[in-house]
């Protein structure tokens, strides 16, 4: 599965959710197919985009809140899996695609291929938590959780990309602004 | 002051939701925090976390506090740099001053040194609590946040509130 397809299967299933998207080439693919205001892009801040999204569900209970990790962001902040187990937000899910490296910084090796990140989910108090290494697989995944009570947890193996996407220019201040306007609007 | 009466001046200034890691010098204001029901408050793996948990908080309509001893503001420089005050997030930081004329404690004696030359350099304003001085000073934390649309610490001493 391309990283592309993947972040495809998510917006295009969850047309009412939030998103809050890691840094790096997630951030830039998402900002690149499916702009809109329901997107938070994490610029920096490594390891957050599941505090930020766990925040929110926190605060708006009534609406869905996914968070699009990579491997390298979920392994800086594994802490965070226990927490949101704890707090159990019904509206939280949380999708990580793991190409088993670093790849906006050239393609590294992560550690993420001896760990079950979705055995850890679930360990952690998740409600639901699956492994997908397939689109199709993936595509279930998510109509699932459509259904389901979260927090849900998704480990989504995907393949490492020869090239880069485009830069993204995306403005710090303007996508807080659009996304607190979505939130609050509708 | 104690616990109650200084959570009662926060929530009278409007902040609702909490969010940290314990210290000593907290340890009874959380305590108030995590048993009282007129409180919400969520404890984080790490003060970075806490910070990423109160942006999300915010950004759903809440006004958020976070609560960490001062070795977790060096667990917290990404977390403000590249993202509270990036986005501008006026998130009220509590943070507790371990190494403030404190012998035998050698890990909290660096941080408890530069603690305000670390928040200088971010540029995130800081107010050093005092007993009779409260209510205003967190008044006045609650106006600057407002103005400035970026986050402002309170400084809390051991002592100030028991």
């Amino acid at each position: 599965m391309r990283r592309r397809e993947a972040i495809e299967a998510i917006t295009g299933c969850f047309k009412e959710g939030y998103i809050i998207a890691c840094n790096g080439f997630i951030s830039r693919e998402l900002f690149n197919l499916n702009d809109r205001p329901q997107n938070f892009y994490v610029l920096g801040s490594m390891g957050l985009p599941p505090a930020i999204g766990l925040g929110v569900a926190l605060a708006k209970p009534d609406k869905r809140i996914i968070v699009v990790s990579g491997d390298g962001n979920q392994l800086m902040s594994l802490g965070t899996l226990a927490t949101i187990g704890r707090m159990s937000p019904k509206n939280f899910i949380e999708v990580v695609l793991d190409n088993e490296c670093y790849e906006t910084t050239g393609g590294q090796e992560t550690s993420s291929s001896s760990v079950k990140f979705h055995e850890l989910a679930l360990s952690s108090g998740f409600k639901r938590s699956e492994y997908v290494d397939s689109l199709d697989k993936l595509v279930t995944a998510l109509s699932k959780s459509l259904r389901s009570e979260g927090p849900i947890f998704i480990h989504a193996k995907i393949d490492k990309e020869k090239t880069s996407p485009p830069r993204a220019q995306i403005d710090p201040l303007r996508t807080k602004g659009k996304f607190m306007k979505a939130l609050a609007g509708s | 002051m104690d616990s109650k009466e200084f959570c009662g001046l926060l929530k009278e200034n409007g902040f609702d939701f909490f969010c940290g890691v314990p210290c000593s010098v907290l340890g009874l204001i959380i305590k108030y925090l995590s048993y009282n029901k007129d409180f919400q408050y969520v404890p984080a793996t790490r003060e970075d976390e806490a910070l990423g948990i109160t942006v999300g908080a915010y950004m759903g309509g809440k006004k958020p506090v976070v609560l960490m001893q001062n070795s977790g503001l060096g667990n917290s420089i990404d977390a403000l740099t590249s993202l509270v005050l990036l986005y501008r997030f006026p998130v009220l930081l509590i943070i507790s001053w371990r190494g403030y004329r404190e012998k035998g404690f050698p890990e909290h004696s660096l941080m408890g040194e530069q603690m305000q030359g670390f928040l200088k350099t971010m540029n995130i304003p800081a107010i050093v609590l005092s007993k009779n001085r409260m209510p205003k000073q967190i008044a006045d934390a609650d106006r600057m946040m407002k103005k400035l649309g970026a986050p402002v610490a309170l400084v809390l001493k051991k002592g100030i509130v028991e």
